[in-house]
């Protein structure tokens, strides 16, 4: 059927260049094609924010973009969020304040959270839960992810300011 | 989902060629928030398309006090309401901007979008449709425009005729003492489908006392988002009190005509509408510069 085409775009700050098909969304050429299997997929439709990555700057659902509107952008998933050793602060802050459980939703928050201090490094706890009303966690219940978030934020003021 | 042919055109001469020449065959692609959906589903079936996001004139988002606020039809939310400017003077644009979806959503989804996939709960469109908007429509043989409340003409079916493409959407300047506002009935807080939106505009004379215009515009409570016009027009004349805004209120539930369905019945729909439209024109009136007493 239809021709595959070649795509190029920057990912987590690498030139990569891939083949997909017109139909493939960018959450499948991320995790079929370049096995970037981080993002996850929950359900293929909007719905729960699993498979958010930030493309040119702006948190989107991967399942909603199609691999050829990636021609000529920066995405960063879940793989581009830690520094080359140790974790990212929000990584951290999910792991001391348990804000994982089964961990499906975890790559899709930690990117959702990512977006979220990248535009606004000081939200407040209504600001949070807005931001991340687009992911569904069927196991912590929240708090928890709230509670890290906002104390990644404190960690990463403490860290400018030094 | 099933196979298509994926064109960027980068002009709209172009998108529009395409469209005359496949007709059903060919969709625009905004923000694909909705098509996407749709074609995974098989809920449309299409050969071509058409990403119109590099044409620059339907990213164009301006501003001007004078002229009004154009919005290009592949602009997404997020451009909308982060723009100070714009914030500031359409408070009732941005109710339902800032709710369409979820953050993620609205970092794609388009006012160009909701408008052209027609759904009865689309919740910017009665926002638009208070705030006196027009569509800018392209195609072969040039340009026309069309108020927003005769877009819609049934579920999923809009004015556009063959070849025809949504260059951008306009509402005009705001005039003084002037304000808008909408709210929608979800279940939950944030990511659900209007059960009912209503979106209301008003204009106070210099006083700040006496109504001198308004509009009325339902969402989910017929098959296409409702204009009612008699809703406004029984404002028109009257000083500002609870009556005056409760008998608009009854003037809009008599207009619509709601169904029961999984999201709610036809008799909470009908009481939704009654509330929701006293509480968008408190908002409108209060953005107007109303001060109650
Ligand atoms: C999780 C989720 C939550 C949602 N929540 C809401 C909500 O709260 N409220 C709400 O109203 N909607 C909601 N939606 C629906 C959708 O996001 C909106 O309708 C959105 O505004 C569509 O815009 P888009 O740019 O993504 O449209 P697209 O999907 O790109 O297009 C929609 C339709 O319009 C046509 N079209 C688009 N642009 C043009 C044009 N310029 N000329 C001609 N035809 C055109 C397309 O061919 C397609 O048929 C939600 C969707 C999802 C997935
Ligand atoms: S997989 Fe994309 S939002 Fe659920
Ligand atoms: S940790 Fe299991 S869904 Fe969130």
């Amino acid at each position: 059927m239809a021709n595959k085409t070649a795509v190029q775009a920057t990912i987590n700050g690498e030139d990569v260049e891939f083949l997909c098909e017109p139909h493939q969304s960018l959450l499948e050429v991320l995790r079929d094609v370049l096995r970037l299997t981080g993002t996850k997929e929950g359900c293929n439709n909007g719905n729960c924010g699993a498979c958010n990555v930030i493309l040119d700057g702006v948190l989107v659902n991967s399942c909603l973009v199609l691999g050829v509107e990636a021609q000529g952008k920066r995405i960063t998933t879940i793989e581009g969020i830690a520094p080359p050793h140790g974790l990212h602060p929000l990584q951290q802050k999910f792991l001391e304040h348990a804000a994982l459980q089964c961990g499906i939703c975890t790559p899709g928050f930690i990117i959702s959270a990512k977006a979220l201090l990248d535009h606004k490094p000081h939200p407040s706890e209504h600001e949070v839960r807005h931001w991340l009303a687009g992911n569904l966690c069927r196991c912590t219940g929240y708090d928890k992810i709230v509670r890290a978030v906002l104390d990644a934020a404190d960690v990463m003021a403490v860290e400018v300011s030094k | 989902m099933q196979a298509f042919e994926y064109i960027p055109a980068t002009t709209v001469k172009e998108a529009i060629a395409i469209l005359a020449r496949e007709g059903e065959q060919a969709r625009v692609l905004s923000g694909g928030t909705d098509l996407i959906v749709q074609l995974r589903e098989g809920r449309r079936k299409v050969r071509a398309v058409i990403d119109i996001k590099q044409i620059p004139e339907v990213n164009e988002l301006s501003y001007d006090p004078a002229t009004g606020l154009q919005i290009g039809a592949a602009v997404p939310c997020y451009r909308i309401y982060g723009s100070p400017a714009i914030a500031a003077a359409y408070p009732g644009l941005i109710d339902a901007v800032s709710l369409i979806g979820g953050v993620q959503i609205q970092g794609r989804a388009t006012l160009g979008g909701n408008l052209c996939n027609s759904s009865p709960a689309a919740d910017s469109i009665p926002a638009l449709i208070a705030h006196q908007a027009s569509a800018l429509v392209m195609g072969e043989n040039g340009e026309r425009r069309i108020p927003i409340e005769e877009f819609c003409i049934a579920p999923g079916r809009t004015q556009l005729q063959r070849g025809e493409i949504l260059l951008s959407i306009h509402i005009p300047p705001v005039s003084p003492y002037s304000g808008g506002a909408y709210l929608r009935f979800i279940p939950r807080n944030e990511m659900d489908i209007a059960v009912v939106g209503v979106g209301a505009w008003v204009a106070l004379d210099q006083s700040g006392t006496t109504i001198t215009a308004a509009r009325i515009a339902l969402g989910a409570v017929a098959p296409t988002p409702l204009y009612v016009p008699e809703s406004g027009a029984g404002l028109i004349g009257k000083l500002v009190s609870s009556e005056t805004v409760a008998e608009a209120a009854t003037i809009a539930q008599a207009a619509a005509r709601p169904i029961t369905d999984m999201r709610g019945s036809a008799q909470q729909r009908s009481h939704l509408v009654g509330v929701l439209t006293r509480r968008a024109l408190h908002i409108a009136l209060k953005r107007a510069g109303y001060k109650s007493a």
